[in-house]
């Protein structure tokens, strides 16, 4: 049984736009909607999977749908998407973690070069593997 | 260079709403005469005093612990003792009452739902047997204290509740200020009330209606981390809910 009842005839206000209102929350949301980028890579990915099951020739035409100029442009603006979803969700990783004996900037900073690092090494392996 | 002492005149903006009179709110601009040491407290104290009666707004001790002044100062939750009308000339400053909170009067809030959640999460010590006065007092260790000191800040402002757009859209949501007290209960080494607790932190409305946003942590004027607070207990759910937080967390052990 709650103790304190409202008070009759106090003004609700509306809560439209309410992103908008404050650049915190224009960079939250923009945070938030770069996902939809990483979701959509992810599904490429996974189609290409599917396609590969399915045989060489399904496999190819995959292929050959990502080297139109539309998938190249997505997948450009889905880089820089992810790169800034990778950066964010990086720096919010401290209050996620319980608490550590460690600075928590040191949690942002280790992930960053950790992720960094092993772009660097996917991107070395594939130069190697297509070389 | 500026002189200090001069006084200046600044534009204060306010939202004013009569619930016997206005079906909705409306704005009021004053011109008030101000100096580099005036808070936009002590502006809307000089609005009342001088200029119109009628505004209504709460504040107490003006050193910014009691929690009570709380608004929305130029679209940003602040406490308008510890804000200063220099740092806004010469513009405008817009003053509002503290969002997603009904509207009582002017600058006035009802806070009779975050008092509800206040009592849910019980902010007192549930300590695993109940010592007599002459026991002496419980023991703690520095470390110990230190798990919970942050939490045990929080003034009851609400600043974190109107930066947080969650409980904005669902007042179903228990909220940054009654979690992160839940938790300085729950990581206090003389207390053992997490069962008694843990409905409010598993339930929809409790730590996984948190999406964080983050705001709430850079807003408090007493350094408190809500945001911590609520996720690590997103761990201390989920644990609980497999049934691995007693075995990993054996009892005197706190998260």
């Amino acid at each position: 049984m709650s103790r304190f009842k409202p008070v009759a005839g106090a003004y609700v206000r509306p809560t439209g736009g309410w992103w908008r209102k404050n650049p915190y929350f224009v960079r939250y949301m923009f945070r938030e909607g770069t996902a939809v980028f990483l979701t959509i890579y992810a599904v490429i990915l996974l189609l290409g999977l599917n396609r590969l099951a399915q045989g060489e020739a399904a496999y190819n035409a995959w292929r050959a749908a990502l080297a139109t100029p539309w998938a190249l442009a997505f997948h450009a603006v889905a880089l820089v998407a992810v790169v800034y979803h990778s950066i964010t969700w990086l720096r919010v990783m401290p209050k996620t973690a319980p608490r550590l004996p460690v600075d928590p900037a040191l949690i942002t900073k280790g992930g960053l070069a950790a992720s960094g690092g092993a772009s660097v090494l996917i991107i070395a392996v594939l130069w190697w593997v297509a070389r | 260079m500026t002189d200090v002492l001069a006084t200046r005149m600044i534009e204060i903006e306010c939202m004013r709403f009569n619930p016997a009179t206005d079906s909705q709110p409306r704005t009021q601009v004053y011109q008030v005469p101000f100096d580099d040491d005036m808070s936009v407290l002590q502006g809307l104290q000089y609005i009342k005093d001088y200029i119109d009666g009628s505004l209504t707004f709460r504040w107490s001790c003006r050193m910014a612990i009691c929690g009570s002044c709380g608004m929305m100062v130029n679209g940003i939750p602040e406490l308008s003792c510890h804000t200063f009308l220099r740092n806004y000339f010469p513009h405008r400053v817009k003053v509002e009452p503290l969002d997603h909170f009904p509207v009582v009067r002017d600058l006035v809030i009802d806070q009779a739902d975050f008092l509800n959640k206040l009592d849910i999460v019980k902010p007192y010590l549930i300590p695993a047997v109940d010592l007599p006065l002459t026991a002496g007092a419980h023991r703690q260790s520095p470390a110990q204290m230190d798990e919970y000191y942050q939490y045990a800040q929080c003034i009851n402002c609400l600043l974190c509740y109107a930066a947080c757009p969650q409980y904005g859209l669902d007042p179903e949501f228990t909220g940054p200020a009654a979690l992160a007290l839940l938790h300085r209960y729950n990581a206090d080494s003389r207390d053992v009330g997490f069962d008694a607790r843990a409905e409010v932190i598993n339930a929809e409305a409790g730590v996984w209606a948190c999406t964080l946003v983050g705001h709430c942590s850079e807003v408090c004027p007493k350094g408190v981390d809500p945001a911590h607070a609520i996720n690590q207990n997103k761990v201390n759910s989920l644990l609980d809910y497999v049934g691995l937080r007693k075995l990993l967390m054996p009892a005197g052990e706190k998260s």
